[in-house]
């Protein structure tokens, strides 16, 4: 019989390197988010003072702060909305029709997700830049027949700008992802249904949207926190600094002027911020689960 | 009846390869475009954008290479994502094994760590690791009067692999939990090891999991910056591509050498294209489990 003691040494030396790394670089961290929150800090020494919830006061009275927090509401609002409309639509058709290319598709609509969000900034600097010689204005002093020249990364339009280019990187990757989940639903439901006379429409909001509900709901409430994130990346690489703000540009802003305390105090309201919306969605997409 | 339902369904038809098609070329497009602009001069930047280039300027290339340093960035980032993506793997694989095969004290618990983990996004915890970095540093320096945390093409490596660590554990104990026990126990009797067991036996059978493993964790290890940008900003240090290919795209707008930032744009996206091209089918296939990221 193998003695526990060599068993307990096995599952130790295995488990022990992930969970070394995992508390230093990960739980730290977060807890260090926290507890900095509460504290001031020199920019360039590792005093601190602990200074209670000032810096949450002051963080609810900052102007800058409040609009990237508007900035970072309505990107989510409106990138989830038009995202899930389409990959939706557009994975129940692919799936239901018989389309020619289908697999094209697929390859092709899947490719913005494996650009760094960097190559995308650089991508769309050229679709915005703003003069004719950009592709965008291009394209609508062509159709307009006279020139149009829209400044795309300068207030008011770098909002847009920042959701069109985040709508295009994210769009082929849900709709590849629900065609996996569609393609799952028994082909029987639908021959049944339509014996019984129900049409497209009816078929695809009695059969299929009940069916992949769950699925819909789980990506729905990672969609909200990973927009949060990758509004950030989009922000920083693509807008010039100062232009528009979302809540975790602020915060890197707040990193970099040396305000370390005031920095973690906004990651903590935006951590939570996320964490309640998700909740809440979550709560609100609630539906009996049907069994296919 | 059946005439008017019929043209119905071709217009139906119609509007639907219109729409697929046109979400295709705004994805095509601008990538082609890309493309194109690096090697396009200079001066042909300021006529029609849509006009085929005059000559193929590979110069652009040479220069990205060379000049704006994107080859020595180009090496980084190869260092960089090999050392996380082994790292990873030596030491996910046998954590992961142990978590969803082994019963032990505390276990339950771990794993619930590394689910919560999967939640914590790496751009709320950036901050507390560079600081967490700067101070380690500067106990270095006062002791042995040398840095050596921050500007770290290893440290980074490290930091990428940590912070893939619950995602990399959640899809591993999920494929290693769906594994018959038999397995293992007809190793024991042969006299196998734990170990011998796990390395011989359990990893080869993981292998379509290890390599989904492989592609996502390549894709955001190569194509991240926001943790690369913190930790290895010194304006001389070790840059990592995106990082480097950041600062062209910045410098380029006062100095308008579009041909070179187009080619540096270029020779980041060209290996995850052609990594994309080989295994694409692997990679959609795989990401029902991808799902999570992000």
């Amino acid at each position: 019989m193998r003695s526990s003691k060599s068993r307990s040494r096995f599952i130790l030396l295995c488990v022990a390197p992930a969970v070394i790394l995992f508390s230093l670089f990960m739980v730290m961290p977060t807890l260090n988010v926290f507890r900095m929150s509460l504290f001031e800090r020199g920019a360039y020494s590792p005093t601190e003072t602990f200074v209670g919830f000032s810096n949450f006061k002051t963080l609810f009275k900052d102007v800058k702060f409040i609009t990237s927090m508007q900035n970072t509401v309505l990107l989510i609002v409106t990138v989830t909305i038009v995202t899930f409309f389409f990959a939706i639509v557009f994975a129940a058709i692919l799936t239901r029709e018989k389309i020619r290319g289908q697999n094209f598709f697929r390859i092709i609509f899947y490719i913005p997700n494996i650009l760094s969000v960097v190559v995308i900034a650089g991508i769309f600097s050229a679709i915005y830049k703003p003069d004719t010689t950009g592709m965008l204005n291009n394209i609508f002093t062509l159709l307009s027949g006279h020139e149009v020249v829209v400044l795309w990364k300068s207030q008011p339009m770098v909002i847009v700008s920042i959701i069109l280019a985040m709508i295009w990187q994210a769009i082929g990757y849900y709709m590849v992802m629900y065609m996996a989940s569609m393609a799952a639903v028994p082909l029987d439901l639908y021959e049944s249904a339509s014996l019984d006379g129900a049409g497209r429409l009816s078929q695809f909001f009695e059969i299929t949207l009940p069916l992949i509900w769950t699925n819909i709901r789980t990506t729905l409430t990672f969609f909200i926190i990973s927009t949060i994130n990758m509004a950030f990346l989009f922000v920083k690489s693509m807008v010039a600094p100062g232009m528009s703000d979302v809540a975790l540009s602020f915060m890197y802003n707040q990193k970099d002027a040396g305000l370390y305390g005031y920095a973690m105090a906004a990651g903590v309201v935006i951590f939570l911020f996320s964490f309640t919306l998700s909740a809440v969605v979550n709560q609100a997409t609630k539906r009996d689960v049907l069994q296919m | 009846m059946t005439k008017k339902k019929n043209s119905l369904d071709t217009l139906y038809k119609a509007f639907i390869y219109v729409m697929l098609i046109t979400l295709a070329v705004t994805i095509i497009v601008p990538v082609a475009w890309v493309f194109m602009a690096s090697v396009k001069q200079n001066s042909e930047f300021y006529g029609n954008p849509w006009a085929l280039p005059a000559t193929l300027y590979w110069q652009n290339f040479v220069d990205a290479w060379n000049a704006a340093s994107m080859g020595s960035y180009m090496l980084n980032s190869v260092i960089v994502t090999a050392i996380s993506l082994g790292l990873l793997l030596v030491v996910a694989l046998p954590a992961a094994y142990c978590l969803s095969r082994f019963r032990f004290r505390g276990g339950k618990f771990l794993n619930t760590c590394f689910m919560a983990g999967l939640f914590i996004n790496v751009n709320y915890i950036v901050v507390p690791i560079f600081l967490m970095l700067r101070d380690w540093d500067s106990w270095l320096n006062y002791f042995f009067r040398q840095t050596f945390l921050l500007n770290n093409l290893f440290v980074l490596a490290v930091v990428y692999a940590s912070t893939a660590l619950p995602f990399t554990i959640y899809l591993l104990t999920g494929y290693f939990a769906t594994l018959p026990h038999d397995f293992e126990e007809a190793a024991y009797i042969d006299g196998a090891g734990y170990g011998r067991t796990m390395i011989r036996i359990i990893f080869p059978m993981a292998q379509p999991s290890i390599i989904t493993i492989i592609l996502f964790n390549f894709l955001s290890f190569w194509n991240e910056y926001i943790i690369s940008m913190t930790l290895m900003s010194s304006s001389t240090g070790l840059k990592t591509l995106p990082v480097g290919l950041l600062n062209l795209m910045q410098a380029q707008q006062s100095k308008a050498e579009f041909g070179i930032m187009y080619a540096g744009l270029v020779l980041v996206m060209l290996p995850t294209l052609i990594l994309y091209i080989c295994v694409q089918k692997k990679l959609t296939q795989g990401m029902t489990v991808g799902g999570l990221k992000g």
